[in-house]
This record gives structure tokens, C-alpha cells and sequence, in this order.
């Protein structure tokens, strides 16, 4: 029955006049807000992470005579977060992907966190990369994640230097009914541009332009220059009606599945999938996907995890210690590593688990030439339309027509 | 009125008010006459008084819940409302008089709350264009622009803090990390500190004259030392956390005098009150926008604009033949299903009820998650039984197979309502048609059917505005598709609901919820005016029938 949401934001921006007197003008800061802190703190997150968490956050508590609530949000986190926080019941801590950064910018949810030059030399540069929005850093990264090519040893020994030998070992294996399918990659009946994306940036395909500073820029979709176009053709190459590598009957439900029953040599998929893998019983190693033979290398979408600080919290300045000193610790990274085995965003971290799981290093690596995904609010555009374009192609239409229907439907969407 | 309502058993009742309270209800009631005493007594049974207590307790246990938040947020006008449906709740329940309005009133506060409020809101803000990125006011726009510009200022150091406090007031010690050189930072500016007991790890133990404030008490003046910042030549000093301090400068900065965003590098961005942006020389708009309203043009965007109003009539046509379908071949199983199991030939009526009823009790959405799977081309089970084909992929195939998934889903429903329907017909006008002649056929037709249809009617139609709006079967078993290749907004399967919710942006994360809601509107007022004409018949029909 609340009408008026505009007077929970007035109340809680009080909190932030501060930082608007950081305008320049000299004058001293706006009357302290009679509203004391709670000397508590809340991070949100979700439920797999929440256990994760939880020690540190208490051990953090502790340290700063605090009381910490890490409370599990089990579905739509993103959302959930940003109207939560509108209306003054959010969090002072989110935790969550990278690409969230856009629209929870737009709408005014998240601060930007002030790391010392020395503290973001300590992280991975691509996770640095990934959390940075119009030159501003807005959170701490802690883990990373981007898709590798995973294939069964005991079928593949040696790791397929292009596509085209994938193709070949894969229907070499099918003829010799060893497998069913010739790659393992999810797709789906609704399309999956980020697990197939190595293969469309390989081909030369991309999703958008460049700004000066090097950001992905809006306003130049490329979804359908003649790069994009001839990347889909290679898709439409590898589809339904071609080799059948990509198919939309093999989605996130059953590709894992399938490559742990040894129904296809090869996966496309990220470290989500190692328990498994692992569980599969059969010797697997992880390596880059490859490029075409006659063209670029494949550049998966990188990932990262990272802690926001909410700007309408009630304890921001114990958020920013947290985010900003706590988590940024190497003794505090490695025991997250230990709890929640994800590839570790800071470098000291990552060098020292690297003996304890060469899984996390290969994905690593294999994530050497990957592109942080775009954080821009127009990111959200991209996903449905290029998926309905890979599908059409996949199914054997016609790329040109594809790439033109859904860089339509994305300037649309942008510019709505 | 009141006097209507004495009851039988009033006498008999075994508990008797507390004295305390009974002579006052008695000196009311008492010009009366005898028998409204004798009713008085009646009303003030144990159970009378603690249901009445009860529904009191809870109606000030809610204002009392809501008053805080709503002070502390000013929400003055909702603060009157529920100042004011609790006043009239504790006075309806305190006086014996107005007793059907004691009846009517909690349904009509729950009508109200939960349809006609939510119904109201959604045509608000329909008018607005309420989404990501429009999601706050103005000044909010505004603090979030100049926050997520402060930036350090080049060259200066990276503090360590220490939080302290002289004369009552915050101060922030900063030891600056190369040179161990002690500052002091009061709302004033910087003056350096000398005689400074500095720990290794740059903390200040102790300083003469000031007060080291120890962390966790520093903890619970939060929002204090949010607040404070240390004015410098360049920017201000802040916090970040509780042990570093920056010196930061916002890049952006709002302007009253021209109503803009300006940046000392020779930014400016306008304030557009139509679109709700900052807005530059060049028709680039900052990220953070706020809430205006635009009169008509969502709705005006939603019947002009050609990627959205092409594919409105093909979409309502697949709508009105998913839904109406949806209700035929559900009823029509639903009623031989439950003729089946009414006559009285049939054994084993119990068991074949349960397995029957199983679809209903399963979690739908598990149950579509299935279903999408069985007609997966080389994995499903549809395929291996009729033979490999791209169900879903097709858009005939797609449309039959969420016909018939969804007649799984809801034919137990229809069986069970039949079932309880068929009950009702009393079994002589059966067999006095049979007695005429009529065949089993003819019988049903003529007299079973017209008056099981008179009682479900309003199931039919209600069941109607469900499966217009029938979201998750869509979403979770195509998701709209399959999609022309030249088109990918609309795809072949997609409800009015399921094209909104894409269309205004849900499935991307970034959504438009004042669009959403112009078509909710449209939704609304289609699915209204289908079930008004229908009850209108079906009242016509139950003239005829009973």
C-alpha cells in the first residue's frame, strides 16, 4: 500500500550527503546524520556462496565488534537487489557477477569502491578489466570463471590444435561408435550465445565496437558486419543441417550429462562442471578452445565474481572496509578459494592453490585470451536476439537474413 | 438490524462474559428489551472475546509493525490510510452495532490490498516510465552521478585512518604511507600533527589532545563517518572503510542555476524532463535517469511502433486459440474422464480418482521442465515413440505440443469440478430421459451437459483468463519460439504475456515495467470483456436451465 517509494530514498540517501560534498566546493560536510550506524552488517548472496561466506563474514564481525547477516537470495538476485535497495531494505553488500555492473550503475544501486594501486596490482588484470565501468571500479573481484574445452583423455589423448581437427576426432569417434555426438556443446532449443561464443569470436564474429577508452560501445552494434555474418555462416557450417556439432537438442540440462556418459568426447563448459566430471571416472584434461584453422583465436566470455558495496546500505563505511580491505586480503582470497574452488581473481591467491588444483590454473589459462564480458546495460539486449539468430543458423538459415533480424531487434531494444 | 440476529443457542452458552465488561454491554443493549440481553450474554462467550481480541491484537500488531518505516520514510499519505483502516476496524469490532459490515468489512480491506491497489498501480505507473535506469527521483539521479564520478585526485596519497575524536567532534587522523607524516582532518581542512604514537601497520595509537576511537565503536557511528568529509584545496578527504582514506574529487557535479550535470573537463548534460535523462550537446544521455511521466506514449508505443503492434494481431489470435482450446480439450477430457468414473458400473472408482489427480499434484514447473524434454528431437521420448522430428522447432508442432502438454497439466482439474458438478444432477431427469427414449447420448446432451454447464460456467471463464495469461507453460517449455529467421522479437508460440515480458525487457535483466504495464492494461481489459460477455450468456443460460 505504499504509495510514495520516494520518501524511503530521500531518507536513505541522508546517508550519502556526504559524498556530494566531495564536489569541490569546500564547504564542510552536510550536519552528520543523527541516524547511527547499526554496527551491522548484511551481505547478500546467493545460496551456494552463502555457506561460503558466512566464516568469513563472522570473522570479519569479530575483528570490528559487528554483528554480520549473510542472507541467501535464491532467485533473481540481480533485481531483487536493486528493488530491495530502492526501497531502503537492501543489503549493504551484494555479491554477484561482473555484468550486473550496468544496470545496477543506471540505477544508481552500487558505489564505487577506491582500491590503491597496489591492491589492484594484486588481481588477475582481466578481473581488474571486468569490474571496471566508465573508468570507475566498482567492486572487489574474488573469483573467475569462463568456459574451456574439456575432453575425455581416455577417447581424445592429445588436445585438438583447431576446430576443424575437433570436428574430425569427433566423427571419427561417432563412425567408430564410440561416441554418439561429435562435441558436447550446450545450446538448446532457445539458443546459448555465452556457451558457444569461443566459437563465434574464433570465426571473427563480435557483439559490439569500441569506445576511445577501449569499452564496448552501444551505439556500434556489429552483430551484423560481414566479420559477424561469416562467423555465423561457420556456426551454420558446424549445425544441424552441416556437421552436426551444434545442435539445439544438447542444452544446459543434459550436456554435461551427456559428456560424462561418454555420449560425446568433447565439452564446452566451465569449472561448474568438474564435481561432474570428476564423479565420471574416466581421465579428462582441460585446454583452451581452439581457433579455425584458417583464422583468429577463440575468445571465451570471462566472468567474475565480485562484493558491491550497495549505496543506499545502512553501514557503508564498515561495507567499504570490508570490500575494500577485507576480501582484498591474500590469507582471506585463499581461504575462499579453499571453501569455493573458483579460480582465485587475486594473482597471489591463484600462484598459491595452483599445486593443490591444476584444474583451476588450466581454466585459467584457457581463459588467457578471453574478453570480460560487457557490463554496459545494452548487454541485456544482445542475449535473446543473437540466441534466435544462432539458432536459425544452427538449424540451417540464412545468416545475412539472421544477423539483420536481430541487430534490429537489439538497436530496438537499446534504443527503446 | 442488530436485533435480527439472536441466536438459538444463546441461552445454552456455556461461558459467560467476564463481569468486568458484561454490565457495560448489558447497559447498551438493555433499552432494548430482554431478549438483546439475553443475546448480549451470548456474545460475550470465551470465545467472543479472545477471537475479538485476536482480530484487534492483529490489527494494531500491523500498525504498530507499519508506523516506523513509514515515519521514518514520510510516507505520510499511506501512513493516513492505515491510520485510518485501523481506526475503523477497532471501532467496528468495539460497538455492537454495524454487524454485516462486521462480515464485510475484512473481505473488502483484502479486496481492496491485494486487486483493486495493485490493479490502480499498474495504471499508474503505466503513465511513467518506471525501469531500470528510471527507477528513483531526480535528486537521486543526481547524488548517484556525482558519487560514481568521485575519483582520486592525481597524485595525492592513499591515507591511512585512524578514526578519532576531540571536543565531541569526528576527526580523521591520516598517516600518509611513504613519508609516516601525521595529519589531522576535521570538517575544517588538514593541519598536521606532530608527537603522534603511529603503529607499524600505519594506525595511530595514541595523539595528544585526541581521543583514538576504538574500531568497533567507530563501527556504530557508520553512517556519521559516511557523512564526514575533510575539505582539501583539490577535493575532500574520505573514508574508505574504517583504516584508508583517499582524497577524492567528483568529476560531475549538478548546477540548480542551469538545471544541469557539468563537468570541470567541459561536460554538460541538460536535464530532459520528457525522457528523464541528462542529456549532452550530442543526444547522449548519462547512465543514471529518473522517473518522469509520459502521459500516453507507452501505450501509444505499443499500438504505433511497427517492431511491437506487426506482430500484436498474430499474437492475439494464437492467444484467443491457445486459450480457448486450452479450456475446450481440458473440459472435454475432464467431463468423459469423470462420466466414466460416475457410472455406477465402474470399480475401483478410489484408485483411478488418485492416479488421476497425480498430474494436478505435481509441481508444474517441474512438470513443463519434463515435458520440454520429452520432445527433445534426439533425446526425447516423443521422438523415439513418433519417430525424430523438431516438435518444439516447428511452429504447428510447437503449438499442438503446448496444447497438449497443457492438457495433461489441467484435465484433472476439469475431472475433479466435473465430477463434483455430475453429483448434483439429480439422478431422476437422467433416468426419466432414458424412460422417454432418449439415448445415452441424447440424455447427455440434452440434460446432463446444460446443467453441469450451469454450475461451471464461471470455472470455464475463469479458467479461460488463466490459460490467456498462461506464462509458465510458455516460458519454461519454448519460451515463445520458434522464432522466424528474419524475426527475432515475436516468436510463433508467444502469449500476450510472454511477448510483454520480452518485450519490456524481463528476460534481459533490464526491464521497462511502465511498458509492461501498458500492455497489462490491454491484457486487462481483452480478458475482461471476453468474461463479461461470457457471464452475461451464461446468465441468459442459466434462465433457461433452472
Amino acid at each position: 500500500m505504499r504509495i510514495r517509494t520516494a520518501g524511503v530514498i530521500a531518507a536513505a540517501g541522508l546517508l550519502m550527503l556526504g559524498v556530494a560534498a566531495c564536489g569541490g566546493s569546500g564547504e564542510p560536510a552536510a550536519t552528520p546524520s543523527k541516524d547511527k550506524g547499526n554496527g551491522k552488517l548484511v551481505l547478500w548472496t546467493d545460496p551456494t556462496r552463502a555457506p561460503v561466506l558466512k566464516p568469513f563474514a563472522e570473522a570479519f564481525g569479530k575483528e570490528n565488534g559487528v554483528t554480520v547477516e549473510v542472507k541467501e537470495i535464491s532467485e533473481n538476485q540481480q533485481q531483487t537487489f536493486i528493488t530491495a535497495s530502492q526501497q531502503g531494505s537492501g543489503p549493504d553488500i551484494m555479491v554477484g557477477a561482473h555484468d550486473w555492473i550496468g544496470n545496477m550503475v543506471q540505477n544508481g544501486a552500487i558505489d564505487p569502491v577506491q582500491l590503491t594501486a597496489e591492491q589492484k596490482a594484486a588481481f588477475h588484470p582481466n578481473a581488474i578489466k571486468a569490474v571496471t565501468f566508465n573508468g570507475q571500479i566498482y567492486g572487489a573481484p574474488y573469483a573467475m570463471e569462463n568456459v574451456a574445452l574439456i575432453r575425455n583423455t581416455d577417447l581424445v589423448p592429445t588436445a585438438p590444435a583447431t576446430i576443424e581437427d575437433l570436428i574430425k576426432t569427433g566423427k571419427d569417434l561417432k563412425a567408430a561408435k564410440k561416441v554418439q555426438e561429435i562435441l558436447c556443446v550446450p545450446f538448446g532449443a532457445a539458443g546459448d550465445v555465452y556457451h558457444t561464443y569461443p566459437l563465434f569470436s574464433a570465426a571473427g564474429g563480435s557483439l559490439f565496437g569500441t569506445t576511445a577508452s577501449g569499452d564496448p560501445d552501444p551505439s556500434k552494434v556489429t552483430v551484423n558486419t560481414p566479420e559477424s555474418i561469416a562467423a555465423l555462416e561457420k556456426m551454420k557450417a558446424l549445425g544441424e543441417k552441416g556437421e552436426g556439432a551444434i545442435k539445439t537438442s544438447i542444452g544446459n540440462e543434459n550436456g554435461i550429462p551427456s559428456f560424462v556418459q561418454k555420449k560425446c568426447a568433447f565439452l564446452i563448459s566451465g569449472p561448474w562442471s568438474m564435481n561432474d566430471v570428476k564423479k565420471a571416472g574416466f581421465g579428462y584434461d582441460i585446454s583452451a578452445v581452439p581457433g579455425f584453422a584458417a583464422g583468429g583465436q577463440a575468445k571465451p566470455f570471462l566472468g567474475v565474481q565480485a562484493f558491491y558495496v550497495a549505496s543506499k546500505g545502512k553501514s557503508k563505511v564498515l561495507a567499504q572496509e570490508f570490500v575494500a580491505n577485507y576480501v582484498t586480503n591474500k590469507d582471506v582470497a585463499m581461504a575462499l578459494y579453499k571453501a569455493d574452488p573458483r579460480p582465485a581473481a587475486l594473482t597471489a591467491a591463484a600462484d598459491a592453490v595452483k599445486s593443490l588444483d591444476p584444474n583451476a590454473e588450466k581454466f585459467v589459462q584457457a581463459g588467457a585470451n578471453g574478453i570480460p564480458m560487457p557490463a554496459i546495460p545494452a548487454m541485456g539486449a544482445i542475449w535473446g536476439p543473437m540466441a534466435n539468430a544462432e539458432v536459425a543458423v544452427v538449424k540451417g538459415g540464412d545468416a545475412k537474413t539472421a544477423a539483420e533480424a536481430a541487430t534490429k531487434a537489439i538497436t530496438a531494444e537499446i534504443n527503446k | 438490524m442488530t436485533t435480527e440476529v439472536t441466536g438459538a443457542g444463546s441461552a445454552r452458552s456455556p461461558h459467560p462474559g467476564p463481569s468486568g465488561q458484561a454490565p457495560d454491554q448489558r447497559s447498551r443493549g438493555g433499552r432494548r428489551g430482554g431478549a438483546e440481553q439475553v443475546r448480549r450474554t451470548r456474545e460475550l462467550s470465551t470465545g467472543f472475546i479472545v477471537s475479538r481480541i485476536a482480530v484487534l491484537g492483529v490489527v494494531a500488531a500491523l500498525l504498530i509493525y507499519a508506523l516506523p518505516p513509514l515515519i521514518q520514510t514520510e510516507a505520510w499519505t499511506a501512513l493516513g490510510v492505515v491510520g485510518v483502516v485501523t481506526a475503523l476496524v477497532a471501532y467496528l469490532y468495539l460497538t455492537p452495532r454495524h454487524i454485516p459490515a462486521k462480515y464485510l468489512v475484512p473481505g473488502t480491506i483484502f479486496l481492496f490490498a491485494f486487486a483493486i491497489v495493485p490493479i490502480v498501480l499498474t495504471f499508474v505507473t503505466a503513465f511513467t516510465n518506471f525501469g531500470d535506469g528510471h527507477r528513483g527521483t531526480k535528486e537521486e539521479a543526481v547524488r548517484a552521478i556525482e558519487t560514481s564520478s568521485v575519483t582520486q585526485v592525481p597524485g595525492s596519497p592513499e591515507y591511512y585512518l585512524t578514526i578519532a575524536e576531540r571536543d565531541g567532534e569526528l576527526v580523521f587522523l591520516l598517516v600518509d604511507p611513504d613519508t609516516k607524516a601525521v595529519q589531522a582532518g576535521t570538517a575544517d581542512g588538514l593541519s598536521p600533527l606532530t608527537g603522534a604514537e603511529v603503529s607499524l601497520t600505519g594506525k595511530v595509537l595514541s595523539a595528544a589532545g585526541y581521543t583514538v576511537i576504538p574500531t568497533a565503536q567507530a563501527a556504530e557511528r557508520d553512517a556519521e563517518i559516511a557523512a564526514f568529509s575533510v575539505p582539501t584545496p583539490g577535493g575532500a578527504v574520505k573514508a574508505t572503510g574504517l583504516s584508508r582514506a583517499f582524497e577524492g574529487k567528483a568529476d560531475k557535479s549538478y548546477d540548480a542555476a542551469c538545471d544541469c550535470v557539468t563537468s570541470p573537463s567541459g561536460g554538460r548534460w541538460v536535464a530532459d524532463e520528457v525522457e528523464g535523462y541528462f542529456v549532452d550537446a550530442e543526444g547522449k544521455h548519462l547512465d543514471q535517469g529518473w522517473k518522469v511521466d509520459v502521459g500516453f506514449a507507452n501505450f501509444t508505443k505499443a499500438l504505433t511502433d511497427p517492431t511491437i503492434s506487426g506482430h500484436f494481431l498474430n499474437v492475439l489470435i494464437w492467444n484467443f486459440v491457445f486459450a480457448l482450446s486450452a479450456v475446450a480439450t481440458t473440459f472435454a477430457l475432464g467431463m468423459i474422464v469423470a462420466l466414466a468414473l460416475h457410472s455406477p458400473r465402474v470399480r475401483g472408482t478410489k484408485f483411478y480418482r488418485i492416479i488421476l489427480i497425480l498430474p494436478y499434484a505435481m509441481p508444474g514447473f517441474a512438470m513443463l521442465l519434463i515435458w520440454r524434454d520429452m520432445f527433445n528431437t534426439d533425446f526425447g521420448l516423443i521422438s523415439k515413440l513418433f519417430g525424430v522430428h523438431d516438435w518444439l522447432g516447428t511452429p504447428t508442432t510447437a503449438r499442438l505440443g503446448l496444447i497438449v502438454i497443457n492438457l495433461w497439466m489441467g484435465f484433472p482439474y476439469m475431472f475433479l469440478v466435473i465430477t463434483g458438478a455430475l453429483q448434483a444432477v439429480p439422478r431422476e431427469l437422467t433416468d426419466a430421459a432414458r424412460i422417454d427414449g432418449a439415448s445415452a447420448w441424447a440424455g447427455f446432451r440434452r440434460v446432463t451437459l446444460p446443467l453441469v454447464l450451469v454450475a461451471l460456467t464461471p470455472l470455464l471463464i475463469s479458467s479461460f483468463g488463466f490459460n490467456f495469461n498462461n506464462f509458465n507453460n510458455i516460458k519454461l517449455v519454448t519460451n515463445g519460439g520458434p522464432y522466424a529467421i528474419d524475426n527475432s522479437t515475436v516468436g510463433a508460440t508467444d502469449l500476450l504475456i510472454s511477448y510483454t515480458y520480452r518485450v519490456a525487457g524481463f528476460d534481459s535483466g533490464v526491464a521497462d515495467f511502465g511498458f509492461a504495464a501498458a500492455i497489462s492494461v490491454f491484457i486487462f481489459a481483452i480478458v475482461a470483456t471476453v468474461s463479461t460477455v461470457a457471464f452475461w450468456r451464461s446468465r441468459a443460460q442459466e434462465e433457461v436451465y433452472s
